[in-house]
């Protein structure tokens, strides 16, 4: 395991991807995990090193595939529970008609795309709420739609996904101020109290408490941020197994 | 030096005759059957086309500033193993080509090379798109066109400025229409491939925005004007609406955007992010339309060299351009393999007339391009097989750069001979 962060490494000195990743393999690895801000960089290193196993942590704005792991297996986990199972008993049956609301900055969000997909794969309908602004420039071919009255939709859903507003991302041009964002998309208190009480909250972290959802509703039980880190672990563990042990009969 | 090309098919401004061609001090000398070829070195055309050398008039050579990516030499070079017999140079060269001397000394180089190098000049200094550059100047040394390619110029008031400036002097003005704020930090064409791949776009949108500006403009101040690189269905619509109307407007079109769309990007490949974007399917469509009703007047390659290190940065953070010299002939004959006349009009007698490079602009000692294949024109020449077939290799190319984002294909159809002012600078692939 070796762990290479662009603030201590040859990257800062102008080092491009392939020799970066050409460095690190000729140190001998069987896989690498990379996260990076540029879309499709996993993709190139792919191309770089086809020898070695590329595991995506999170290209820029395209795709976060561990975290759509995770959330869908927290999702399941919780689903069981309920219904007095393990989520390997129930394999992704409970997803079926499942209400999956996903909230905020969908443009500028991997996530967003990596839940889309988990969600939709296993059979769950997947509703997205957003200023115009921060949905993608074009939504053909996603399997979602666009909800027009967020409050209806609030409570429509098994399963609400909240997204940060990611600043850093220059998000903040896109919509006037962030408490216009809290007026119209936050999940604040007052919104919160037409919830079911068994509707799932989850957010990929770190939450901009305020500004996504009041920290009143990201405190209550039915708030899962907890667990979805904890649930990386194992996740990301199998992840790492299967895709280097090379094939599910060898796990 | 005495060249006889035997029996080739001669493509004129209007029809085709099959026929010898006798060249002999640095003019066609005859052309007809069965020339006497006493002392002439014969070149086999049949099968072939003969017709005007081809005229490239969006060609960055990237000297002075950027050597390691091409130089005024090596991209000649590359030109005439494409066909080429004249290039119009860029200025977004570094430092821009906005004065005499940096002017001057492109001509200078070019003169060494073994074609005919013309250039374009910046609009404004710098190409900062601020304030006039010498453009008087410039066009007293010949420069017939000018242009802040790689940007737009984005103030309406400056461009508006230069059209009016430039219209007395003769000289046509070329235009990259994107409009930067719409664009702002697009890597691809904006739609739904974009945002799948996460990637930022660039609107149609921005560019079509200032094709209408800019018509909007000539329409008051008059002159000339050229777009660049058209990539849409709409920017080729408006072109054409504005030429119906009378004004001055000309325009070209990239072999890349007739032949690549916008789902190359989906591997995330740097070799396919340029500037306009690759652009949808349909607008792909809509281009090779153009090309075979005479809806361009040209193909322009936008041949834009850079280091291979640079196109291995990710996508978002690699440069915009690839190249196009050496295969922007085949990539046209996909569209163009019936029609000879139509293929010589795009790719040498329309950027002729664009760059006024004719005989009858007055193009400088004897180096006229773009003109009939008959006795007592200036023998610049291409012999070009429309069929043979070959693959395109990366590692195989004359520009110094190898970022050409069609490394393995197959194309249909090769440049056998170039011919400059009376000379073989290319026979067979081999430089001369």
């Amino acid at each position: 395991m070796l762990s290479l962060a662009v603030a201590s490494s040859s990257v800062k000195k102008g080092e491009s991807l392939r020799d970066t990743i050409a460095t690190v393999d000729a140190l001998g690895i069987d896989a690498v995990v990379l996260r990076h801000k540029s879309s499709g960089a996993a993709v190139q290193v792919s191309r770089f090193v086809p020898h070695v196993r590329v595991i995506n942590g999170g290209d820029g704005l395209h795709q976060h595939p561990t975290q759509g792991l995770l959330d869908v297996f927290t999702v399941r986990q919780i689903l069981a529970n309920r219904a007095g199972a393990l989520g390997s008993e129930t394999g992704g049956e409970l997803f079926k008609g499942l209400k999956v609301l996903i909230v905020g900055d969908i443009r500028h969000s991997r996530v967003a795309r990596s839940d889309i997909a988990a969600y939709t794969a296993l059979g769950a309908e997947v509703r997205v709420a957003a200023p115009g602004t921060l949905l993608p420039s074009d939504l053909t071919g996603w399997p979602v739609t666009v909800v027009e009255n967020f409050e209806e939709a609030l409570a429509w859903a098994d399963v609400i996904g909240l997204l940060r507003l990611q600043q850093e991302r220059g998000t903040g041009a896109f919509v006037p101020s962030l408490s216009e964002f809290t007026a119209t998309f936050g999940l604040t208190t007052e919104r919160a109290a037409v919830l079911d009480p068994t509707t799932i909250i989850l957010h990929p972290g770190p939450m901009n408490r305020g500004v996504e959802i009041d920290s009143l509703v990201a405190d209550r039980d039915n708030a899962f941020m907890t667990r979805q880190v904890t649930n990386g672990v194992p996740v990301r563990m199998a992840v790492l197994y299967l895709s280097i042990a090379g094939s599910k009969e060898l796990a | 030096m005495t060249l006889l090309l035997r029996g080739g098919t001669v493509v004129g401004p209007t029809a085709t005759h099959i026929a010898d061609v006798l060249i002999r001090d640095g003019r066609i000398a005859a052309v007809g059957q069965n020339l006497d070829a006493t002392g002439a070195e014969i070149i086999d055309a049949s099968g072939c086309w003969v017709g005007p050398a081809l005229v490239d008039i969006h060609t960055h050579l990237r000297e002075p500033g950027r050597e390691e990516a091409e130089t005024i030499e090596s991209g000649a070079n590359a030109g005439v193993l494409g066909g080429y017999g004249a290039l119009v140079a860029m200025p977004n060269t570094e430092p821009a080509l906005d004065n005499v001397a940096l002017v001057s000394y492109a001509l200078a180089q070019g003169a060494k090379t073994r074609l005919d190098v013309a250039v374009a000049g910046a609009i404004t200094v710098g190409r900062q798109g601020e304030s006039l550059a010498p453009i008087a100047e410039m066009a007293a040394l010949g420069v017939r066109l000018f242009t802040d390619d790689g940007t737009g110029v984005q103030n309406p008031a400056v461009m508006r400025r230069a059209l009016q400036y430039a219209a007395p002097l003769g000289v046509r003005l070329a235009q990259h229409c994107e409009d930067e704020a719409l664009a702002a930090g697009g890597v691809m064409n904006e739609g739904a491939v974009s945002a799948r791949l996460g990637l930022v776009g660039r609107p149609a949108l921005a560019e079509e925005l200032m094709v209408m500006r800019d018509i909007e403009l000539l329409r008051t101040t008059g002159g000339r004007l050229h777009f660049l690189h058209l990539s849409t269905a709409r920017s080729l619509a408006l072109v054409q609406a504005a030429k119906a109307q009378g004004l001055d407007v000309t325009s070209e079109i990239a072999p890349h955007h007739f032949i690549l769309s916008e789902e190359s990007c989906e591997g995330f490949d740097a070799h396919f992010k340029v500037h306009p974007p690759l652009r949808t399917p349909s607008d792909v469509l809509a281009l090779r339309a153009a090309l075979l009703d005479g809806g361009v007047d040209a193909v322009a390659t936008d041949h834009a060299p850079h280091a291979p290190e640079l196109k291995d940065l990710p996508f978002d953070e690699a440069p915009a351009g690839m190249l196009g010299l050496e295969h922007a002939a085949a990539l046209t004959l996909e569209v163009l393999r019936d029609d000879p006349v139509a293929f010589f009009q795009v790719l040498s007698r329309g950027p002729a007339r664009i760059a006024q490079l004719r005989a009858i602009d007055n193009a400088p000692d004897g180096s006229a391009h773009g003109g009939d294949v008959v006795a007592g024109e200036v023998a610049n020449l291409v012999v070009l097989d429309p069929h043979e077939r070959w693959y395109v290799d990366k590692n195989a190319l004359a520009s110094r750069a190898t970022n050409t984002p069609y490394h393995g294909r197959e194309l249909h159809g090769k440049v056998r001979a170039t011919i400059v002012r009376g000379r073989l600078v290319m026979n067979e692939g081999e430089l001369q």
